[in-house]
């Protein structure tokens, strides 16, 4: 907390196009630092469809979506990039000299002369459930992830979705808190099926209170989260005494704070320049799916050319004497720093 | 033709007639009319954003499958009606039904 970072590109976003510009930009002698409200890289790829085989990537008539991303961070690793994984941008500032200050949720400051807008669709956030008060809660007993599970420990934790992260997790902290209530709006579970199966025995042994068909109603309490309501199908209110609260039922993009930096926004997506990818604002750039152009195609390998052109065109940015001459790196090789 | 009727998120309704030979999906007729979902895993039954409630005809739908079925347990306001209009083929079975957008907007 309250870190300071100082970089010549700060990327906003580490899906596959926000790792392939560390390439360009090294090759180029300038360094990155990239920053995800995701706790992993990879972006869209990691997140919706790591198992999933992609076609279109030249040379790999076939790879699968996390292996791509694999193959990135292996590809930029003689780069040494830094990562802030976890935070959501959240403010750009200039500076009087035209860099940039770039400040995040968890308040890391990184400085930097160009910024890379490499947002996707957004950032990912949590889907909430549709229940009153439930903003008022949110850090006083109610979060959408387990970042330390030490916090549960000996508490009454109600957790609430039927995924694959709320089975986990509920096997989880069976063993560190001191009650655990999973919800599920269905009576069977589709996650993996031996987590499901998992689940079930634990009911069976009382170390955990299973609810099935019966979703979360109301909650309350005074400064701190309290109690949990439950109704049944039947229309039956269950309600439980509750330390913590935590749905857990995925995430859903959404654009955030990129659309109040005064960029040209049409569509929740960057108007940009197609000769370098350049936004309305001198030294912020905006590639890969975030980005709008007329004949934009949302595609990984438009991304990676957009990474390349907009390389070259901050170049001037971060070393504002220097002329710059294209080589190709059968040529001139991947040279570190 | 088969004929639907789709209810928006601000309970507007409009009957819809789609081409029997058209080799579509159901979130792809409203998408192409106008309809603002996100979709955004394009029709892979892998983002949930395409949700639809089906308030009448749900019995003439063929039974989702498991890849269906695991998107939708993921959703906080997923109810027995609920479905993935991606994972619905443009064909008779859609004849008449009504659906209501749930998913989020684009
Ligand atoms: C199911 C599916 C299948 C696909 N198949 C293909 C395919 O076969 N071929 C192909 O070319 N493309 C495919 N795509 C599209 C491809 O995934 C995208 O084009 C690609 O992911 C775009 O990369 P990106 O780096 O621009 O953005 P993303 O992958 O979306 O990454 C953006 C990152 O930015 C982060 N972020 C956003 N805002 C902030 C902020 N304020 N602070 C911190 N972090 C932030 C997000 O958390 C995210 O991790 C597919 C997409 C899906 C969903
Ligand atoms: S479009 Fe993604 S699940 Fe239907």
């Amino acid at each position: 907390m309250n870190t300071q970072i100082s970089t010549d590109i700060c990327i906003i976003g580490a899906g596959p196009v926000g790792l392939f510009a560390v390439f360009e930009a090294g090759l180029l002698k300038m360094r990155c630092h990239l920053v995800d409200v995701l706790p992993q890289v990879g972006g869209q790829l990691s997140e919706i469809y790591p198992q999933k085989p992609i076609y279109d990537i030249p040379g790999y008539p076939e790879i699968k979506a996390q292996e791509l991303v694999d193959n990135l961070m292996e590809q930029i690793k003689p780069f040494d990039p830094g990562f802030t994984l976890g935070e959501r941008v959240e403010r750009l500032t200039k500076q009087e000299d035209g860099s940039y200050q770039v400040m995040t949720s968890d308040k890391t400051s990184i400085h930097c002369k160009v910024v890379v807008i490499a947002g996707g669709l957004g950032c990912f956030e949590p889907r909430k459930p549709d229940i009153e008060n439930l903003q008022l809660f949110e850090g006083k007993g109610v979060s959408y992830m387990v970042k330390d599970p030490e916090l549960y420990r000996d508490r009454k934790v109600v957790l609430a979705g039927g995924g694959d992260s709320a089975l986990d997790w509920t096997i989880f902290l069976a063993n560190i808190a001191q009650e655990v209530t999973l919800v599920h709006r269905g009576d069977t579970f589709r996650g993996a099926p031996d987590s499901a199966e998992k689940v079930f025995k634990l009911a069976e042994m009382g170390k955990i209170n299973l609810v099935l068909s019966a979703h979360l109603n109301k909650i309350n309490g005074d400064t701190h989260l309290e109690k949990v309501h439950l109704l049944s199908k039947t229309k039956e209110e269950k309600i439980l005494d509750a330390d913590y609260l935590i749905p857990l039922f995925g995430l859903s993009p959404k654009l955030g704070p990129i659309g109040e930096w005064g960029l040209n926004i049409e569509k929740s997506a960057i108007a940009v320049n197609t000769e370098d990818y350049s936004t309305n604002v001198e030294r912020i750039y905006a590639i890969g799916d975030i980005n709008t152009y007329p004949g934009k195609l949302k595609l990984i390998l438009s991304g990676f050319h957009e990474a390349a052109l907009m390389c070259q065109s901050a170049f001037k940015y971060v070393y504002p004497d220097q002329k710059l001459s294209f080589k190709y790196t059968t040529v001139y090789g991947v040279n570190t720093f | 033709m088969i004929k639907l009727t789709v209810v928006d998120r601000d309970d507007t309704e409009q009957e819809i007639e789609i081409p029997t030979d058209i080799n579509l999906n159901l979130m792809e007729v409203l998408k192409a009319s106008e309809y603002n979902i996100l979709a955004t895993c394009g029709g892979m039954a892998l983002c949930a954003t395409c949700h639809v409630q089906v308030l009448e005809g749900l019995e003439q739908l063929t039974d989702a499958q498991d890849a269906e079925l695991d998107m939708l347990d993921t959703l906080p306001d997923a109810g027995t009606d609920s479905r993935l209009a991606c994972q619905l083929k443009v064909n008779e079975q859609l004849n008449g039904i009504k659906v209501k957008i749930r998913g989020e907007e684009a």
